[in-house]
């Protein structure tokens, strides 16, 4: 950790650099644009992969926090930007030519917490409609109904996004500008539509069958849950990360555990961490079967799906034994686990992971193999792996551009670093790539579990932890591997029993944000074909 | 009468006065004997072809998926004909979260369902807001924005649930009249007048 | 061999005893056009059930079983619910094409059974040139799924039905020039005559290789003729919701629905007629007890059987392949298809000229 800030005290000496959890170097807001500059370009740096951008409301001011990550060096640094001006108008600089996915990190936090960035091509709010009154994230929200009232008239559309900039005066300066061209077809895909996975929109600007231009409108789930994480005590957070990528629900569960534990510095048991990653990578094989099959059923192929949901109801009922539930389990607990589990769970898992190997032949001969499924996917929304950085693109499909991110092998979590198991990675960048690392990541998944089974050991499942936990002031962060990539949670302290700011990166919202690359040119039904393959989660994205 | 569906033994159910108090208020309206029979038909067919529309905003939809999968299988009874499109579809499990920006659109896709259309609400989200509640951006549940006809509870229901609450759907429509009765309709449009859709001109 | 001629002259020599001829002819017409509608009515939902079973077999499910026995009575429930399924009025559509559009479609696939082989003697109408009138009658079908889209004043309809429009133009011309690599070998254009050819060996045995690969064309090109996966992108559900019928409701979809099953059966029909024989038995030259056997089995119980068999064939790929992409779909089209149709059709030639077939 060390070196890391040696080297960034050396590079930016102007800047106050603490070493904590994760090194933190506070930034003045005019030193900015260039100080991102040098962290992307840096050689010794080379922070190409924004993780998060996390919108702070310290009630005298407010900021944001940028987790970078270098995906050569493997470090992880935060950067506080605090906002200038008054609290009508904070401003910050944009960085959305630094890192491509900042453009719609900054929208998300231009709608919760009201800051402008001045240099965004797109500052229009993300989740909350354009009449939203109010940044629901700051501390001093007024949450009465009234003001904002469930109306059924149909929400106001603009076909402008704003642009900020700051003139000679030094006056912030508003430009409109069109997000279509006037003469457009513009076609809505959503948000209720059948192929995208949920409430997700696509206004699509389409000539003929080709697609021109996607403009994604996210927030028909968006549920508040950083804001109502922040009124709960701590172990009331925990089953939120459940329902939001309901997949990866262990995962999540997992990684929140882990951050409470790492903030209030409880050490649990062997028995409950080989339990978790049980659980982890059982939730995985689903996670991905359902992905197949449920991206086959959009190109088509319906028959897959069942196929593949065959597999994961045997998943749901192992866990249905230990947990009581097929998919909001509600199993980690800070401490450990709910229950031990089930007497026959080792039983389970060694007859699950017999039919696997079985059941991956048959998807590869029903339809990997299927010349029409290889015409449809291959070379169809290539995705390269320098977009992928810059994009956050994680996950198996950011390793299908051959970006090796998984976050189990590089910021090893839990008991990881034991275990042996393969990063599978692909080179190629198009859909059927990501389709075919998922169906490989199985293969990993049930090679870990392959590890584990024989060898929980024997232990308490649960240490004893206050009921009314207290965490010392401070910040953390952790990023894990969910099934669909990293999943980063920041959490500020002021040392009470309820969190000041838990803030939720998913890894599906910079999947979501690089349709609208990697479709243009590409055919309506390539728009299925490519959103299918990112595999993204619509209360993932929202929260 | 004792009403029941898919020869499930009437006992079976649970809430069976609630069915016996529409069944009473039916008989109270009296009917003419060809429409009766009439009715019996349509209900029949009716009661046996519930077409879904594929709508799900988060979790539950994810069981409902499960429920048309081979385990436990949904085209049993005849459910398993999901349209996309709301104008072929006979109601909409209201599976999931339905938050602020989803409203306007969740109405509109009511108003779109052909009638006879109903509405289940799947799961605590769809029925009160549930865990997310006390958010700033989720409605505290359907019932102010549509009319509903079956709340099936959990979080998300099991899809034996599901069953169960798509069969008392069946069952409310065999005791419903298509022809001379008017029970449902006046309710509806009592429903409607009550909660207009806002700023709509036609 | 059961020959139904007899039913039909003895309907028509009663009822030619008792009125004129032009008032039995109305009659006739009236009587057979009850009969069509009830077999078309009776098929579509035979098949809508059919259908749902098989997919559940192949899914691994059961498929419906709670509504009366087996289920079979499944279809019947649906039916009566789309009858009385509103029909929604749209503001802001072109009212007249848009009622005309379900019609259009439904009418140009019952024109199709006019003509269709039922059994021996049992054909509505056979005139000359039959084949040509089925092709002729079957791509009206494609002018009302136009109109429905165009007529709906929706984005994703329209798409849909341009989609249909671009597929049915094309994949017409295979069928075409299949069904004219058949007519060549058979000789004549009527039915009847066709279904006569095939008295000792059916045409897929008969025109060898020829005949094998118009057979494989066939049944694609009539796969995406009735817009079924894995050619079904004008109503493709994960792309479009519905399709060009996304805005139909009640039995306006329903006229939709069952066009769809019917032209499954006519497909079939056809296919069974040009090169399985029609309603002729199935006979091997030299096993005469075995014809013998064979020809107990009533006519219409051949015709149907096939054409249920090779719907089977058809039904099987829609629930097995991914759905092609619309460049995909016009490659295959006019860059294999129809170069192998027309390569094909010469073979054909040739090989009657030199009497090389059976």
């Amino acid at each position: 950790m060390s070196t890391i800030t040696e080297k960034l005290s050396k590079l930016f000496p102007e800047a106050s650099i603490q070493d904590g959890d994760t090194p933190m170097m506070t930034v003045a807001n005019g030193k900015w644009h260039e100080t991102a500059l040098a962290l992307r370009n840096d050689e010794s740096l080379l922070m190409d992969y924004l993780v998060t951008i996390v919108g702070m409301d310290w009630t005298e001011n407010l900021g944001c926090i940028y987790y970078l990550m270098s995906s050569k060096y493997n470090t992880i640094i935060g950067v506080k930007v605090i906002a200038e001006g008054n609290r009508e108008t904070p401003l910050v600089n944009s960085v959305a030519d630094v890192w491509g996915v900042a453009t719609l990190y900054e929208r998300e936090v231009y709608d919760f917490f009201g800051i402008i960035f001045l240099g965004n091509p797109d500052m229009r709010r993300l989740f909350l409609s354009i009449d939203w009154v109010g940044y629901p994230l700051r501390k001093d929200y007024d949450a009465n109904p009234e003001i904002n009232p469930v109306s059924t008239e149909s929400e106001r559309q603009s076909d402008f996004t704003q642009q900020y900039s700051i003139d000679t005066d030094g006056k912030l300066v508003k430009k409109d500008v069109r997000v279509f061209e006037k003469e457009d077809f513009v076609v809505n895909i959503g948000p209720q539509h059948p192929a995208t996975h949920g409430v997700l929109r696509f206004r699509t600007s389409v000539d003929g069958e080709t697609i021109k231009k996607i403009d994604v409108y996210m927030g028909y789930i968006h549920r508040g849950v950083e804001k109502l994480c922040e009124n709960l005590m701590y172990p009331q957070t925990l089953h939120f990360m459940d329902r939001l990528d309901y997949f990866s629900a262990h995962n999540y569960h997992h990684a929140l555990c882990m951050l409470y534990e790492k903030a209030a510095g409880i050490e649990i048991s062997r028995r409950a961490q080989v339990i978790r990653v049980m659980m982890d990578e059982l939730s995985r094989i689903a996670s991905h079967c359902l992905f197949i099959g449920t991206y086959c059923m959009d190109l088509g192929a319906t028959t897959m799906l069942f196929y593949t949901l065959r597999v994961r109801e045997q998943i749901l009922d192992i866990m249905e034994k230990t947990c009581g539930a097929r998919m909001t389990f509600n199993y980690d607990c800070i401490g450990g686990v709910m229950q031990d589990i089930a007497p026959d769970f080792q039983d389970d898992v060694k007859a699950l992971l017999k039919v696997i190997p079985q059941n991956i032949k048959e998807y590869n001969e029903i339809f990997t193999g299927n010349v029409i499924a290889r015409n449809r996917m291959e070379g169809v929304g290539v995705l390269s792996r320098e977009d992928a950085i810059s994009y956050a693109v994680t996950g198996p499909s950011g390793r299908a551009s051959g970006w090796a991110c998984d976050m189990r092998k590089l910021q090893p979590y839990s008991i990881y670093s034991e275990l042996d198991f393969e990063e599978v990675l692909a080179t190629e960048g198009d859909s059927m790539a990501r389709f075919k690392c998922r169906l490989r990541e199985i293969e990993e998944s049930a090679k870990i579990l392959e590890q584990l089974v024989d060898n929980i050991p024997e232990g308490e499942y649960c240490v004893k932890v206050p009921k009314m936990l207290k965490l010392p002031a401070g910040n953390w962060f952790q990023v894990t591997e969910g099934c669909r990539g990293a999943f980063g949670l920041y959490l500020e302290s002021d040392g009470s029993t309820k969190p000041y700011r838990l803030k939720i990166a998913p890894p599906c919202l910079p999947q979501a944000a690089v349709v609208d690359h990697i479709t243009r040119g590409q055919k309506i039904a390539d728009l299925i074909t490519i959103g299918g393959s990112m595999d993204y989660i619509v209360p993932d994205i929202d929260r | 009468m004792e009403v029941t569906t898919k020869s499930m033994p009437y006992e079976a159910w649970k809430n069976n006065d609630y069915i016996e108090k529409l069944v009473q208020e039916l008989r109270d309206n009296g009917t003419n004997v060809v429409v009766g029979s009439l009715d019996k038909l349509i209900n029949w067919g009716r009661s046996n072809s519930i077409w879904p529309l594929t709508f799900a905003t988060s979790c539950c939809g994810i069981e409902f998926v499960s429920l048309g999968a081979a385990r436990f299988d949904m085209a049993r009874f005849g459910w398993e004909v999901a349209r996309s499109s709301p104008r072929q579809a006979d109601f909409m499990m209201v599976a999931g979260t339905i938050v602020h920006r989803m409203v306007p659109v969740f109405r509109r896709l009511y108003d779109q369902l052909a009638e006879p259309k109903y509405v289940i609400a799947c799961g605590s989200c769809a029925i009160s807001g549930g865990p997310f509640r006390n958010s700033y951006h989720v409605a505290k549940g359907i019932e102010g924005i549509v009319p509903v006809d079956v709340f099936v509870p959990g979080c998300p229901p099991r899809p034996e649930a599901m069953i169960y609450g798509i069969m008392q759907l069946s069952r409310k429509m065999k005791v419903e009249r298509f022809f001379g009765g008017v029970n449902r309709q006046e309710k509806l449009q009592k429903f409607l007048e009550e909660h207009p859709v806002e700023g709509a001109e036609d | 061999m059961q020959d139904f001629s007899f039913l039909t002259t003895w309907v028509d020599n009663s009822l030619r005893s008792i009125m004129p001829g032009w008032l039995s002819v109305t009659v006739e017409c009236l009587l057979i056009g009850v009969g069509l509608l009830l077999v078309y009515a009776l098929l579509a939902l035979f098949y809508i059930y059919y259908e749902r079973k098989l997919c559940a077999a192949f899914q691994c499910r059961l498929g419906p079983n709670r509504v009366g026995p087996w289920g079979l009575l499944q279809s019947f429930a649906d039916m009566f619910k789309m009858l009385i399924k509103e029909i929604i009025r749209l503001n802001h559509i072109d009212r007249f094409l848009f009622a005309l559009a379900p019609y259009l479609v439904i009418i140009a696939s019952m024109l199709a059974f006019a003509v269709l082989p039922w059994g021996k003697g049992l054909q509505i109408i056979d005139f000359n040139i039959g084949i040509f009138f089925l092709i002729a009658v079957s791509s009206i079908g494609v002018l009302g799924i136009l109109l429905a889209g165009w007529s709906s004043n929706n984005k994703f309809t329209l798409i849909g039905s341009l989609r249909s429009g671009a597929q049915m133009v094309s994949y017409e011309l295979s069928i075409g020039l299949s069904v004219i690599t058949m007519v060549c070998l058979a000789g004549t254009m009527s039915v009847e005559g066709i279904v006569n050819e095939q008295a000792d060996l059916w045409f897929i045995f008969k025109g060898h290789v020829p005949a094998l690969v118009a057979f494989v064309i066939y049944m694609i090109a009539g796969t995406a003729e009735t817009n079924r996966g894995p050619f079904d992108l004008p109503e493709a559900e994960s792309e479009l919701t519905a399709g060009y019928h996304t805005e139909y409701s009640g039995m306006h979809f329903g006229f939709f629905y069952l066009a769809e099953y019917l032209n499954l059966f006519i497909v079939s029909g056809v296919a069974s007629l040009l090169f399985l024989g029609g309603w002729m038995p199935l006979h091997i030259p030299g096993w005469e007890a075995f014809n013998h056997i064979m020809d107990f089995i009533p006519s219409v119980v051949w015709f149907i059987g096939k054409a249920i068999l090779l719907s089977f064939v058809i039904i099987w790929f829609k629930w097995t392949y991914p759905r092609l992409r619309i460049d995909q779909l016009l490659a295959l089209e006019w860059k294999y298809l129809l170069p192998i149709n027309l390569v094909n059709l010469v073979l054909m030639v040739l090989i009657i000229v030199n009497n090389w077939h059976f």
